[in-house]
């Protein structure tokens, strides 16, 4: 097997000093807080490289494959690049007996892509979660901080088309 | 405000603004399933238009937590006038400011109907759905800002800590619980104060107070709803719990994706710090305590106590054997009292109200309330918190409504992924702790998924294995493997490719996950399938002996040929002309069930 290796230069600079005054802030032991630093790296870079695993593991002080092992036990964590927005249709109980399979279809045909994955355009990431907790609306989607309730699978190509209008005013 | 006794308290008490100090309190609903209506917005826009009419400093706007009724929200509730308008939407501001507020008359078309009744309803405690509730857990969301320390003071907020420093000993709070027989609200009901005097018999230099807030369980949002509608109950009765048993830090392990829950449990941990109501010695006694948040990341079985100790460690979040059990060695190996939001909500209320008080609701095992999220196939969706030993009926029929479309309601999911179903020949049953469990089920954290007479029982035990093998962390065998083979077998019954031989292998091996598993999640994963398999059988047969009919058919008696069915089906596979009978291609019906709804006179036949 060949190994790959990990070249840390790639990192953006100016996000790492971010992210190192973010772990010198933090009080205790340092290993603890594992978690809490991967959550700041992935909201300063988007997601979480290996390179950057590598970064953390070597300021924290810990082999490299425990902050893999971490970071692949958390479904919160992506290994991947995500889109601009994330597109997260819930498959709870209460979104499921209402239909939410189909609203994921539908999110999957207007974006043209499957679930776990990045639209070509780089502008929507398609995950299915966990309960988000808002039965009351089920079934729900949320775009990033964004919920929208009780979603039928038609209404789901106005939503889209809504992202798509707002990124084209700004070009 | 800083106290530095009860008196302090007392007189700050005193001093905070009161709903009476208004001529009108206006409040608007800032649950995470009513902002996801613009529900911030609209408490924006009418501070701006009483800005405008200058009548802001006699009209108060709180911002509050969840009322429950989310199926109805944005909800506004109007004081003293007690009048309660639901679904109000931004363009409903200026008719409630200028009607209501201004000229005090009722925006009618705003109140609340009940189904198949004339009258709507003015007032909260009207409806229904309010009735039958009785809010100890949720006493104060929807009735208070979050955000504001002394809206919480007002309604004796952390009187129950004062009274617990000043008077009582570590034993005298352990026993006040112990009578008071409060269970655990997260899932096994283990009785509370048992726990606490476990943790506290421990010798040991640092003991720890950590708070569940890892609400996992699909369907199930009361956690949320309490850590955003009232985070100060929380924070005071981890106080009480780390002044029980001898700890001086708490922890509160809370779910990434409750980010609002988390902004406002910030917020109160601040502002409690600044009154010197957390830090070092509070009410000026030798008791300090300090409070700090741990973000999980996403992993179902961390609402597991030693694999949420784990997490919080900064490890993977997996799950080890007990005993040695957290109350022994947890965090840091530290003695450790994990306690679910739900159970610590009540501290406060059996403090200040007494044991008694609490021990007479209820029934024989299982005192106080309990609060369910609905969801599913009913009309009223919400949180609802209810005595325990109301019944199925009262809460899906009284409380609920019961099924949006009026069709048959056959079986209530409870508990989750780890509990199973109740069926309509149970619905009398008084809910406690122990029904639930002869019927195989489980109380669980409360969530109640109801399903009708169209829900295919064999998808939804499906659709909870599916979650419970992806959710399994992997370290013990027969959960890894066990809950994966039965979800395939799940598989070949669906697609019509299994035998009735599996039947057997599906009982066979939940029943040996279950006796062998390492943790709470194993150990209950094949609930959902062995529960179904009890009460509904015969669906499960039916895909058994692949005698299950897939294809939706048309009733030629009944058919007008409106061809609305043939317009709406999505793979063309209905034939007919106008005004004749149409006819669906068995062999190529999805079941998708759009001619179903489609049919105006129910002329459609379901598989």
């Amino acid at each position: 097997m060949i190994r790959k290796i990990l070249d840390m230069s790639t990192l953006d600079k100016s996000l790492l000093n971010e992210l190192d005054d973010y772990i010198l802030s933090l009080e205790g032991k340092k290993e603890e807080h594992l978690i809490h630093v991967l959550h700041k790296a992935q909201s300063l870079f988007g997601y979480l490289p290996q390179n950057l695993q590598l970064y953390i593991a070597r300021k924290l002080d810990l082999p490299a494959a425990r902050v893999n092992g971490v970071v692949t036990f958390y479904s919160f964590f992506n290994e991947k690049p995500v889109g601009k927005y994330t597109i997260s249709v819930c498959m709870g109980t209460a979104c499921f007996v209402k239909g939410a399979d189909k609203v994921l279809d539908r999110v999957m045909e207007v974006t043209g892509t499957k679930k776990g994955e990045m639209s070509k355009d780089g502008l929507f990431t398609i995950k299915d979660v966990r309960c988000i907790g808002a039965c009351g609306l089920a079934p729900v989607l949320t775009i990033n901080d964004k919920v929208y309730g009780k979603v039928k699978p038609k209404d789901v190509d106005d939503i889209i088309r809504h992202y798509r209008s707002i990124q084209n005013d700004r070009k | 405000m800083i106290v530095n006794n009860i008196n302090d308290l007392k007189a700050w008490k005193k001093q905070c603004p009161k709903k009476a100090d208004y001529k009108i309190n206006v409040l608007v609903c800032n649950g995470t399933s009513c902002m996801s209506s613009d529900s911030e917005m609209i408490a924006k826009m009418i501070e701006k238009e009483l800005e405008k009419r200058s009548i802001e400093a006699e009209i108060r706007i709180i911002k509050t937590g969840c009322f429950g009724f989310c199926g109805q929200g944005p909800i506004i509730k109007i004081e003293p006038d007690d009048i309660t308008y639901v679904q109000v939407k931004v363009e409903d501001v200026n008719d409630i400011v200028d009607s209501h507020l201004v000229h005090r008359t009722l925006v009618e078309r705003l109140l609340y109907k009940e189904p198949n009744e004339k009258d709507q309803i003015k007032d909260g405690s009207g409806m229904k759905f309010y009735k039958k509730q009785m809010r100890i857990a949720l006493r104060n969301c929807g009735e208070i800002d979050p955000e504001n320390i002394e809206d919480y003071i007002v309604n004796d907020g952390y009187l129950a800590l004062a009274k617990v420093l000043e008077e009582y000993s570590p034993e005298d709070v352990i026993s006040i619980i112990k009578k008071s027989s409060l269970r655990g609200r997260g899932g096994g009901g283990f009785p509370t104060g048992l726990k606490w005097e476990l943790t506290r018999k421990v010798k040991s230099d640092q003991k720890y107070i950590v708070c569940n807030a890892d609400e996992g369980d699909p369907g199930a949002f009361m956690d949320r709803s309490i850590l955003e509608g009232d985070p100060h109950s929380i924070l005071e009765a981890m106080m009480i719990a780390g002044y029980a048993i001898g700890a001086n830090h708490g922890l509160i392990y809370i779910r990434a994706e409750y980010g609002v829950a988390t902004e406002r449990l910030r917020k109160a941990i601040a502002a409690a710090k600044k009154a010197g109501l957390i830090g070092e010695n509070i009410f000026g006694t030798e008791f300090s305590f300090d409070i700090e948040i741990k973000l999980g990341a996403g992993a179902f079985v961390c609402g597991e106590e030693t694999a949420l100790i784990h997490s919080m460690e900064g490890l993977r979040g997996e799950p080890t054997k007990k005993p040695p059990f957290p109350s022994e060695a947890g965090y840091r190996n530290k003695p450790t009292s994990v306690n679910n939001v739900e159970t610590f909500a009540n501290i406060p209320a059996i403090i200040i109200n007494g044991p008694e008080w609490f021990s007479s609701i209820g029934t024989k095992s299982s005192k106080g309330t309990k609060v369910f999220a609905l969801a599913g196939q009913i009309r009223n969706n919400g949180l609802v918190e209810v005595p325990m030993g109301t019944t199925f009926n009262e809460i899906v029929y009284e409380i609920g409504g019961g099924h949006p479309e009026g069709k048959e309601i056959k079986a209530i999911q409870i508990g989750g992924p780890s509990g199973g179903v109740i069926t309509k020949e149970f619905f009398d049953m008084e809910i406690d702790y122990d029904s639930l469990q002869s019927k195989g089920a489980m109380m669980g954290s409360g969530g109640m998924i109801i399903m009708d007479e169209d829900t295919d029982m064999v998808q939804v035990a499906k659709f909870y294995l599916d979650f419970t093998q992806d959710e399994s962390c992997g370290k013990c065998t027969p959960c890894r493997i066990g809950t994966k083979r039965m979800y395939e077998i799940l598989e070949r019954l669906v697609n019509m490719e299994g035998s009735p031989e599996d039947l057997n292998k599906l009982k066979v091996l939940g029943e040996n996950i279950k006796s062998t598993s390492l943790c709470g999640l194993g150990q209950t994963a094949p609930n959902p399938v062995l529960s179904t398999m009890k009460y509904f059988k015969e669906e499960y047969e039916a895909y058994a002996y692949r005698t299950k009919k897939r294809a939706y058919s048309i009733d030629p008696n009944l058919c007008v040929g409106c061809t609305k069915c043939a317009r709406n089906c999505p793979v063309s596979c209905i034939s007919g002309s106008v005004r004749e009978v149409h006819i669906i291609d068995e062999s190529k019906c999805i079941a998708c069930g759009a001619c179903y709804e489609a049919c105006p006179v129910n002329a459609i036949i379901k598989p």
